[in-house]
Formats: C-alpha cells, sequence, structure tokens
C-alpha cells in the first residue's frame, strides 16, 4: 500500500505542474478540503495531498532525495551484512539468527526503497568496510563487526529521524520511513546489547548520554541533548528524581544529512 | 462551452494516463468510502470513540494527547512491575535493570508530553491492570511486549497526523526508543532470536507496525479504565 503511494507520488513527475493546478482547481480539491469525506481521500491517498500549486515538483525531488539517501545507507547495511554472514568464522552460531534477521530486513528495504524510486533509483556504491584501514579487522574479528554494526544501525535510526520533517507533507512516504526507522532502532537495541555480552562493556539497548563505546564518536554527539521541542527536561520539576543518564537515553536524537554522510563516507569508495 | 469542455478532458486523460487511467481520482472517491467504514465499523465495536469520556483534543494537540495518554499507561505498568513485592526475586539482576530503565524512560516521556501541553492535557488515566500477574516474569514480559509493540506502532501511525515539523521530530524521538524497548524484552522472552524483531511484526518489506488511534486505543483500552474520547483527533 505506501509502496504504491511512494510509486504513484513519483510518477506524478511527469505530470505538469500548471495542469495538475488546473485540473485541482477544476475539480474543486482545495474547495471540499474541509469535507470529511474529501479528508479521508487525502489522508488514503498521500499523492492528493501533493497536489499543491507550484510545490509539486519542488517535493517531489526532496522526497527522491531523502529516499536516495536512505537507499545509500540501506545499501550499505545490507552489503555489510551480507558479507559478515559469509565470512567463515566471524558471527557464531548461536548469534547467526540475529543477523540474518537484520541481514533479512536491510535487503528488504533496498527492495522496498529501489521499487519506490524506479529509474530514480542511485546505484550502489563500492564500499570498503575497513574504512580504508581504520578497521582491517571488520569480517574477521566478531567484537569489530559488532562495533560497526552498532555504528550503522545506531546511524540509521539517526539518519532516518532527521528526515522525517522533509516528508511531512507527504503522508505515505513519511509512515514508510517511520516503519523503516523504527525496525532500525529494535536492530540497534538487539546489537547493541549483544555487543555488550560479547566484548563485556556496559552497553544498553538504548543511548546513555553521547557514549559511543568504542565506535565512531559521531555516531553519537548531541545524543546527550535533553532539550526537546524546546523545553529542557531538567526544568520539569517532576523528574527531579530520575537520573541524568534515563533522561538522555529517553529520546534519541537526529542526525542532519550531511552529518550522517560524514560518517559514512569513510566507507565509500565511489 | 462545449469547446472548454472538451479542453478540459483532454487534458485531465493527458493528467492522469501517467497515473494509469484515471485511478486516482478513482481511487480517491474509493478509499474515502472504505476509511468511513473501516471508522464506523471500529465506532460500534470498541467503544472507543465516544463522544463521552476524556477528550483528547484535536489536532497536533489531540495527538500530543493521544501519545500523552499512552505513556501514561506505559509508565504505570512499568512502575506497577519495579515496586511489586516480588521484583527482585521474579527477575535477573540484568532483567531488573533494563525494567527500571524503562520504567524512568517512560516516566520521562509522560512528564515530557504533560509539560509540553500544559494546561491542554489530559487528566491522568486511571488503569487497570487487574489481568496482569505481576509476580510472573511470563506475564509481565508478554504484556510489556504488548505495550511496547502498539507503541511502536502508534507513533508509527500517528506521525503522519501532526502538522508542526517540531513535533514530527519530538514523536520520532521517542518512536525509536520505544522500539528499542521493545526488541530488549522480546529477546529476554526469547534470546537470541529473531523475534526482536520478528515476522509477527516486521512485514516482508521490513517494515514495523503502524495503527491508527482508533486501533491503538481499542488495543490499550482493556488496561485503561477511564474511558477515553479521541472522535476530535485528526484522521489525515
Amino acid at each position: 500500500m505506501n509502496l504504491t503511494n511512494i510509486v504513484s507520488f513519483l510518477e506524478l513527475d511527469k505530470v505538469d505542474e500548471d495542469e495538475v493546478k488546473h485540473v485541482a482547481d477544476r475539480r474543486g480539491f482545495f474547495k471540499q478540503a474541509g469535507d470529511f469525506s474529501m479528508k479521508a481521500a487525502l489522508a488514503a491517498l498521500p499523492i492528493a495531498l501533493t497536489l499543491m500549486p507550484k510545490t509539486v515538483k519542488a517535493q517531489t525531488s526532496t522526497v527522491v532525495g531523502v529516499l536516495n539517501f536512505a537507499l545509500t545507507l540501506e545499501y550499505l547495511e545490507n552489503e555489510f551484512y551480507v558479507m559478515g554472514l559469509a565470512a567463515s568464522g566471524l558471527i557464531p552460531s548461536a548469534d547467526k539468527a540475529i543477523f540474518m534477521q537484520i541481514s533479512k530486513h536491510e535487503t528488504a528495504h533496498v527492495a522496498f526503497l529501489k521499487t519506490a524510486l524506479g529509474s530514480s533509483a542511485v546505484a550502489k556504491p563500492t564500499f570498503d568496510f575497513t574504512a580504508k584501514g581504520a578497521f582491517p579487522t571488520a569480517f574477521t574479528d566478531y567484537k569489530t563487526f559488532l562495533t560497526l554494526s552498532q555504528a550503522f544501525e545506531d546511524t540509521g535510526v539517526r539518519a532516518y529521524k532527521g528526515q522525517a520533517g522533509n516528508l511531512i507533507t507527504d503522508k505515505g512516504t513519511l509512515k514508510a520511513a517511520l516503519q523503516i526507522h523504527s525496525v532500525e532502532a529494535r536492530h540497534a537495541s538487539e546489537v547493541r546489547r549483544l555487543r555488550g555480552d560479547v566484548a563485556a562493556l556496559s552497553i544498553k539497548g538504548w543511548i546513555t548520554g553521547k557514549d559511543s563505546n568504542g565506535a565512531p564518536q559521531a555516531s553519537y554527539d548531541g545524543e546527550d541533548n535533553i532539550t526537546h521541542a524546546g523545553a529542557s527536561l531538567d526544568s520539569i520539576t517532576t523528574l527531579a528524581g530520575v537520573s541524568s543518564s534515563a533522561k538522555t537515553e529517553a529520546f534519541d536524537e537526529p542526525l542532519t544529512k550531511d552529518q550522517v554522510l560524514a560518517i559514512v563516507s569513510p566507507f565509500i569508495v565511489s | 462551452m462545449n469547446q472548454e469542455l472538451i479542453k478540459k478532458n483532454a487534458l485531465e486523460n493527458k493528467l492522469t494516463a501517467p497515473l494509469k487511467r484515471r485511478t486516482f481520482i478513482k481511487y480517491a472517491g474509493m478509499t474515502a468510502g472504505a476509511v468511513g467504514l473501516i471508522a464506523v465499523g471500529c465506532k460500534e465495536s470498541d467503544n472507543v470513540t465516544t463522544t463521552t469520556g476524556v477528550d483528547l483534543g484535536s489536532g497536533d494537540t489531540g495527538i500530543l494527547n493521544y501519545a500523552y495518554a499512552l505513556e501514561q499507561l506505559e509508565a504505570a505498568f512499568y512502575t506497577t512491575v519495579v515496586s511489586n513485592a516480588a521484583f527482585t526475586t521474579t527477575f535477573s539482576a540484568k532483567e531488573q535493570a533494563i525494567l527500571k530503565d524503562i520504567r524512568d524512560h517512560e516516566i520521562v516521556h509522560r512528564e515530557f508530553f504533560k509539560t509540553a501541553l500544559g494546561a491542554k492535557a489530559i487528566q491522568n488515566l486511571e488503569v487497570d491492570f487487574s489481568t496482569i500477574n505481576f509476580a510472573n516474569r511470563d506475564s509481565v514480559l508478554t504484556t510489556a511486549r504488548t505495550f511496547e509493540d502498539l507503541g511502536v506502532s502508534a507513533y508509527n501511525g500517528a506521525g503522519n497526523l501532526l502538522v508542526d515539523a517540531n513535533l514530527l521530530l519530538v514523536a520520532g524521538k521517542v518512536v525509536s526508543v520505544e522500539g528499542r524497548h521493545a526488541a530488549a524484552i522480546r529477546d529476554l522472552l526469547n534470546p537470541k532470536s529473531a523475534d526482536f524483531s520478528g515476522d509477527n511484526v516486521i512485514d516482508a518489506s521490513g517494515l514495523d507496525g503502524a495503527k491508527t488511534p482508533i486501533v491503538v486505543l481499542a488495543a490499550a483500552a482493556p488496561f485503561i479504565k477511564t474511558k477515553i474520547n479521541a472522535s476530535n483527533l485528526p484522521t489525515s
């Protein structure tokens, strides 16, 4: 359903903007916007919501940009897990079920986004998971693999979160993006706790402060923020008894596209 | 007049051709009907969107109150879990730490939404946990799983009902933490399995659940004594 919406939405780009406006006006789309049934129709059909004069093309290019950004990250995650699962002796058999499930989802995300983007989809980059030698044991040492997995998942969560606002007028795409976002969060939680056990580190499923636990720090900078929508959690008197750790853990933080690209660019050859 | 009509038809054909015939206009009408039917069906069977009871309100305020209601439920649940006399004997030290953390997170969420809503915040809800055995590990963890999965699907389904991008960001900051909780609870129930993001919650496209407020409130209703009026919430 979401997929159809996204695909339909992207096809709209082929329609001339003035024609959209003209017909939309004639159809009385906007005059009837207060009517409940029309509201329901608009909700169910995000494409209709994009029939806004003058902004339709800008929105399309924004959405394509967001989806291609997401696709690039999913390409990276997908290849990382495919290679990890294929590396003999890397993942202990007891932990394979976890990574097979994560890998399955990343593969599905790539397919979902590629289908949504159609001919606008970017090609898969060439990756170097050693990051030019920074992680030479990415696929030979399990702890290194777990460190990278944690960083990719937590960064993925932050990346989707940072793009939500860019999709606010495209309701179908926003919903699908949120549905991927929480899956990445589930992955992150699982990998973090697993890594804590394997590496004998104190790592929770949630991010405390801006602790990176040895993963690239840029993936965690800003996670210690406790001010949301202008309100500081420290100013809420009923939270006086709650630890500052819990306050930072309770909210995940976004990253901008540029911040994310800076984090992943060492892993992208071309 | 006729010429204008012909011009209009030609234009419409041109417009809708790339959208596979005229489906977008037709689909719009059909879907409106379908949504109406579903809404009516839920209203009659679940008694959630009664016009009596605590009014969540409309617009973004309504969605924030909806989130506040769910966070009240979750916070009350984990507070009861942790304060139970059998807590330290029912759960391992690791499990206790996780459940206490989650309790704190849900309290932070609850108080944040209450503060953000100010005078528009709904009252404290009365909960009903009579079906939960708080001295039983399985009863607590399966209920926690239900609440966390429900919370994730609630935020995923409500995000696109928000108008203010700042509030959407806040919802995004909260939902991923609920997703982290869900995975941890699911892993406690079936360690090192695929269940942390199991096929019963993640679909074949790798998408997590997304439910409308009406569906979520119906699922939460057995645990909330206070009647909730969600009839003024945005539906689009």
